[in-house]
């Protein structure tokens, strides 16, 4: 599957009416079709495109600036070993190379079996919890070469699936803007006043 | 002094809290405790006044800037030009500056605070919609803030005529995909714009003037925001009684590294020195392991590198600029005698080379270089002369004299900040300013392992034709 179900559709046709120009859209939408694929395909990207009337190219070379974008599969956990300076001053490479022994693949790689990819990230601003790691962007914090052995034996046998969603999942809690509450996406070409409350509010408060 | 299961790396104290006054609660998060411990008071007494009301409010309590530039929020949101509509909100969330984390804790066990910050500004400033854009890698933020947008506009304080009155307004949570640069204002707009993260020449693209689709936009980071609340309910007076005339507040800082308690404290600004952060009971209690203090980094991974001799200083930016470094975005990353300086530095040098978005020559080039040339130091294949080639090729990103600390031990005089640089943002000077720190305060461990120069033979070059 690589065009956006009917649900995404309608999902994508939310998100681009809440900016006044739609392709403000387009890396949410890159998000919504890698949380669908796990990773961004050529037709979510030509879908995309027409959804906010750019080229595909566009929505490309925009994508590809991003590093959680991935433009091939990667592993349903994508693990981030944090390398920048606390984490390098605290240990990152001991679980580098726990991480890279108990996958047998190298930093970059990514397991036969489809289920885990290992790259080296960085910073993840927590710093004081150095050193630290995100599985698909849900942290463990001063972690140990032991536990990292343990961290993974942990996701191949589904025991943090509830807790950890597969690659491109990014939040399982979205906004919900209410028709009748939203005050809506205006184009700036059409307003050139101030606005309400301002005007309104020239002799006093807005209340 | 405790820490909270629920806010792994913050730290509380005895101590004056503007924007933690929440995190001992295990459900800060939700409306139901923000209502509880007067959440959105600010925003009701705000919608009572007029905007220019609350807009001279928040000038007169000099709330600085928290993203890193500490330039006055209130005077940043007086520079639109006038009579120029529509203008816009974004709120920065795409903390990444290393050694940095509070925007994340404040998105994570505060979000309505932020979203209350948000509905102030949005009202002095005239601001039409707001647009959050949260770092894509902070899932947890994502989704706390999302609960909280849909909460707070169920019950209405987000969205049309606000608690009745003529203020409407929606914030967009909008989702970052991993990009540092994107913490640069510019860059952070285009990003919003569906582009490529690379920030605008700056003139014209003042943000305040020509930013978002063109119009009047400003950017202010989420910590900023979030003491907004405060400021609205209790008065800029009691806001300016904490702290210094010329830092008030409170200041979210990370102290990181080989500390013995790590962690992130809302200090009291400009009294607090770096030695009561290091060392103070109530913060980070001493070095590891009872080892000397190296060296420590004052500001997040852009800012030159403090010794020893700086820590009395108090976090203060003048006195912290003067002294050769920045406070930045209030991160402090400590380093103890078994700390190998040219491969630490390395670490910063690779995160900025890597961060560069391509757009300036000596950024794209100059940082790669830089990182390609201390990687063969650090790795012991570097000579002498790689020492003189890396501040030649950052002497090319920023030329003329660039700002360092004081050393006694080296009878070195400070050079103030801020340095002069060739690039747009900058990514490109924060690649060489490790570099340069520990070249400067620590050639010794440079020497020490790299081989002499050898003398090249030259090829020689002659014009075609010439000659018989």
């Amino acid at each position: 599957m690589a065009r956006l179900t009917d649900e995404n559709v309608t999902l994508a046709k939310e998100i681009i009416d809440r900016y006044p120009r739609a392709k403000s859209a387009l890396i949410p939408l890159l998000h919504i079709a890698q949380e669908q694929d796990g990773w961004v395909t050529d037709e979510a990207m030509r879908q995309i495109a027409e959804l906010i009337g750019v080229t595909p190219a566009e929505v490309l070379g925009t994508g590809t600036f991003y590093e959680m974008f991935k433009f091939e599969p990667v592993g349903k956990y994508l693990i981030n070993v944090c390398g920048t300076m606390s984490c390098a001053l605290l240990g990152a490479d001991d679980l580098m190379h726990a991480a890279e022994e108990e996958l047998g693949i190298h930093e970059g790689g990514t397991t036969d079996d489809g289920m885990f990819t290992l790259h080296r990230a960085e910073c993840q601003a927590a710093c004081t919890e150095a050193p630290c790691l995100q599985v698909n962007y849900r942290y463990r914090f001063r972690t140990t070469p032991v536990e990292v052995r343990q961290l993974i034996s942990d996701l191949r046998n589904g025991r943090l699936d509830d807790e950890i969603p597969p690659h491109g999942t990014l939040a399982r809690v979205r906004q919900h803007i209410p028709a009748d509450k939203g005050v809506g996406a205006v184009d700036p070409s059409q307003v050139t006043s101030p606005p309400e409350w301002i005007t309104a509010s020239a002799e006093g408060g807005a209340s | 002094m405790t820490s909270f299961p629920w806010a792994p790396g913050f730290i509380d104290g005895d101590r004056p809290k503007i924007v933690t006054s929440r995190f001992q609660y295990e459900d800060s998060h939700t409306l139901e405790r923000y209502l509880a411990t007067g959440g959105y008071e600010g925003l009701r007494s705000v919608l009572a006044r007029s905007p220019h009301d609350m807009h001279e409010e928040v000038r007169s309590s000099t709330l600085l800037g928290r993203g890193g530039a500490g330039f006055p929020a209130g005077v940043k949101w007086g520079l639109t030009p006038d009579g120029v509509f529509p203008r816009y909100l974004v709120v920065n969330g795409d903390e990444s500056e290393p050694g940095t984390y509070k925007d994340r804790l404040l998105m994570e066990r505060d979000p309505h605070q932020l979203i209350e910050g948000c509905l102030i500004a949005c009202y002095a400033a005239g601001l039409s919609r707001c647009f959050l854009y949260i770092r894509g890698e902070m899932a947890l933020a994502q989704e706390r803030v999302a609960q909280a947008l849909n909460d707070a506009y169920a019950a209405g304080f987000i969205g049309k005529n606000i608690l009745g009155s003529s203020f409407s307004i929606d914030i967009v949570l909008h989702w970052g995909a991993g990009a540092y640069v994107v913490g640069e204002e510019t860059a952070l707009i285009e990003s919003l714009e569906g582009n490529r993260g690379m920030p605008r020449l700056k003139p014209p693209y003042f943000p305040a003037a020509i930013g978002l689709y063109g119009q009047p936009t400003i950017v202010n980071n989420v910590e900023t925001l979030s003491n907004l609340p405060f400021i609205a309910t209790n008065g800029a007076a009691e806001y300016t009684a904490i702290g210094t005339e010329s830092s008030p507040g409170t200041r979210m800082v990370a102290v990181s590294g080989h500390v013995r308690r790590p962690g992130v404290y809302e200090i009291i600004n400009g009294t607090t020195t770096f030695r009561d952060l290091l060392y103070g009971e109530e913060f980070c209690q001493g070095i590891r392991d009872d080892n000397e203090l190296k060296a420590f980094v004052p500001g997040g991974g852009s800012a030159p590198w403090f010794l020893p001799d700086q820590l009395d200083l108090p976090f203060e930016g003048r006195l912290v600029g003067a002294a050769g470094s920045m406070l930045g975005s209030g991160a402090i990353m400590v380093m103890d005698s078994t700390t190998d300086i040219p491969a630490a530095a390395l670490t910063l040098t690779k995160f900025y080379a890597h961060e560069s978005c391509g757009k300036c020559v000596p950024c794209r080039e100059g940082g790669t270089w830089l990182m390609r040339i201390l990687d063969r130091v650090v790795e012991g294949t570097g000579t002498t002369d790689d020492l003189d080639l890396l501040l030649e090729v950052g002497g090319s990103i920023c030329p003329g004299d660039m700002p360092h600390a004081a050393s006694a031990d080296l009878q070195l005089e400070a050079t103030p900040f801020p340095y002069k640089m060739t690039t747009i943002c900058f990514v490109g000077p924060s690649a060489y300013v490790p570099v340069h720190s520990a070249l400067t305060l620590f050639r010794s461990e440079f020497e020490a392992r790299v081989a002499p120069s050898r003398t090249r033979s030259r090829i020689p070059v002659t014009a075609v034709g010439a000659g018989s």
